[in-house]
């Protein structure tokens, strides 16, 4: 139960750069999900405060101690892998028992934790069988107890749940935040699924081409994305284009756009985003823009409609379902939002 | 389709194992000229107990074996971990080098093992059989333990080293019993390659020192009994239940990690 701080850390293959000067901290107890595409840098930056892999530069602190250059075995983390990484030819006592012996815990006291562990991972009476008698997701708790028996300082998710079918992993975040709250774990949780990052964590870092892009509580980051990049990898969003004026932003069709918050200087062009569902047929909103329906998709609570500007801009708008589709292909219709739904990024 | 299907395996089986039980039949035939009618006698295994020259080199080949079993097995697990754990220059190549030799004809080898070992200074003798034997078996173990050691993902030795196991730990704790039944193959194959061995055997045996395949081809040059049949059968015994055996306790083909 301590916090992790990652200064100014960077790694790179040959020339090619992986990580580029990394500075964050996970707060004690804390949820935080890496959330990127492959090839982003989220898993090197877990791996590096795993300790497999050794930083160019930098410094990783877990608690008050520098373990960037302690081994991953001195390290006392609790880590899950991909693959459930469970000792094949151990029974699940064995594998939940693994860490406890390398720390001199053994016999009786060793057979309490583990029961106790299996408890806390709804998998009592799993002691003596193996792995491969058990479920993908029934692996994966082991694998989750096996973490968390050796009270780690750190808790360290490899996507762990992209294995599962979407049934379990619902299921097994929920036992994955219940836990991880029971337990006060400082977690760090590397996933590519955005839906799984905001529902789990504290805080989401998104990762870009190995910088975070953005960090922050998962509403922040989702209704003020810094960049164009957090705005389309973390939920969907419309970009429109245009150019700052006293009052707003102007788009391309002359209709003037309000933005809460503060603007940059007139004059200067910004890419303004608005996430699909702020967007409504029905206008209460200050901001507007007229649009024709191209599709509706009909995707059970929610309607999703592609339509296009007159500039031949594509809108995507997601409306609730709760009268049945009231619009139809062809049909033109006003959108409107609100002010405080706009962002403004500049490019 | 079925009948003809069993009809082609037994074709097969009376192919490969024909030969070995009129072999195996012979050493209970009373004559010493192969001549039938068949009449049951173990004369040829009593003989046999006197004949020391065939005693001795079957004794030999047995403790060859055994050493180049070993040492080839553990030289080349070590190899296998090397190439299929870690990355460093040249690796590709000494691992297509190593395969090669397999396919090179043993006359050649042996030749050129003979050639070498005398110009070295190694000459010939126990101690030159068993280097050659070792260096013929162990791109065989490199195979076989590979082979084992891609069924065995890499995380399993992370996911030991992120509960507190150095390399080394993680490697005895997690890796090797997964690789057993590997290397229990791999030994197996070593030696038989060396329990098979004749051509290397025969440029590397020294007058004094030979082994059973060099030593049941001078008697076949000198006239012979089947006091040869006899050894054959039980060599042949052995190395059968041996490897019956592996193949009960180690279930080769079975996948040890499945996913």
């Amino acid at each position: 139960m301590t916090h992790v701080n990652v200064k100014s850390v960077a790694k790179s293959y040959g020339s090619t750069p992986v990580l580029s000067d990394i500075s964050t901290e996970f707060g004690e107890g804390s949820f935080t999900s890496l959330l990127g595409p492959s090839g982003s840098g989220k898993t090197t930056l877990l791996r590096i405060i795993a300790g497999f892999i050794r930083p160019d530069q930098g410094v990783v602190m877990i608690g008050d101690q520098d373990v960037t250059h302690v081994p991953v075995w001195g390290r006392n983390i609790g880590m899950m892998f991909q693959s459930y990484a469970l000792f094949p030819h151990m029974t699940i006592a064995q594998n939940v028992a693994f860490g406890l012996e390398r720390r001199g815990i053994r016999g009786e006291a060793a057979r309490k934790e583990v029961e106790r562990a299996l408890e806390m991972v709804r998998l009592p009476g799993f002691a003596e069988r193996f792995p491969k008698q058990l479920s993908g997701g029934q692996q994966q708790r082991v694998a989750l107890a096996r973490a968390i028996v050796i009270k780690p300082n750190v808790l360290l998710l490899d996507e762990p749940l992209s294995a599962l079918d979407r049934r379990l992993r619902q299921e097994m975040q929920v036992e994955l935040l219940r836990i991880q709250r029971q337990s006060g774990l400082t977690t760090i949780f590397v996933t590519h699924d955005q839906e799984e990052a905001l529902t789990l964590s504290d805080k989401v870092a998104i990762l870009d081409k190995g910088k975070i892009v953005q960090i922050g509580d998962p509403a922040t980051v989702y209704e003020r994305p810094r960049t164009r990049f957090a705005a389309e990898f973390l939920g969907d969003s419309n970009f429109l284009p245009g150019v700052v004026e006293a009052g707003g932003v102007r788009l391309e069709d002359g209709g003037i756009i309000e933005v809460a918050g503060s603007l940059p200087s007139a004059g200067t062009k910004v890419t303004l985003a608005v996430r699909p569902e702020k967007m409504s047929p029905a206008g209460e909103g200050k901001n507007r823009i007229s649009a024709q329906i191209k599709t509706v998709i009909y995707a059970g609570p929610v309607l999703s409609y592609h339509l296009e500007t007159s500039q031949g801009r594509e809108l995507k708008l997601f409306s609730q379902n709760r009268d049945g589709n009231l619009m139809r292909e062809g049909e033109n219709v006003t959108l409107s939002w609100m002010p405080e739904h706009t962002v403004a990024l500049v490019e | 389709m079925k009948t003809l299907g069993r009809f082609y395996l037994f074709a097969i089986l009376a192919f490969l194992y024909t030969p070995i039980i009129v072999m195996m039949a012979m050493g209970f035939n009373e004559s010493p000229l192969y001549q039938l009618p068949f009449s049951f006698s173990t004369r040829w295994y009593v003989a046999l107990m006197g004949n020391t020259g065939l005693l001795t080199a079957g004794l030999n080949s047995i403790i060859i074996a055994v050493i180049t079993a070993v040492v080839a097995t553990s030289l080349g697990t070590v190899a296998s971990v090397a190439l299929s754990r870690h990355t460093f220059r040249g690796r590709s190549l000494l691992q297509l080098l190593l395969l090669p030799p397999i396919a090179i004809p043993w006359l050649i080898t042996g030749t050129a093992m003979l050639i070498f070992f005398y110009w070295s200074g190694i000459g010939r003798g126990m101690h030159a059989l068993i280097i050659g034997h070792v260096a013929l078996a162990i791109p065989y173990v490199v195979i076989v333990v590979g082979t084992g050691f891609k069924t065995i993902r890499a995380d399993l030795e992370e996911a030991a080293m992120s509960l507190g196991s150095t390399p080394v730990h993680a490697f005895y704790s997690v890796t090797l019993p997964l690789l057993f039944p590997s290397i229990l193959g791999a030994a197996l194959f070593a030696f038989a390659v060396s329990l098979d061995q004749f051509v290397i055997s025969y440029f590397l045996a020294t007058p004094g020192y030979t082994t059973l395949p060099v030593q049941i081809y001078s008697a076949i040059r000198k006239g012979f009994t089947p006091e040869i049949n006899a050894i054959s059968t039980i060599l042949l015994l052995g190395s059968m239940a041996a490897i019956l055996i592996f193949a009960r306790f180690a279930k080769p083909g079975e996948n040890r990690d499945p996913r």
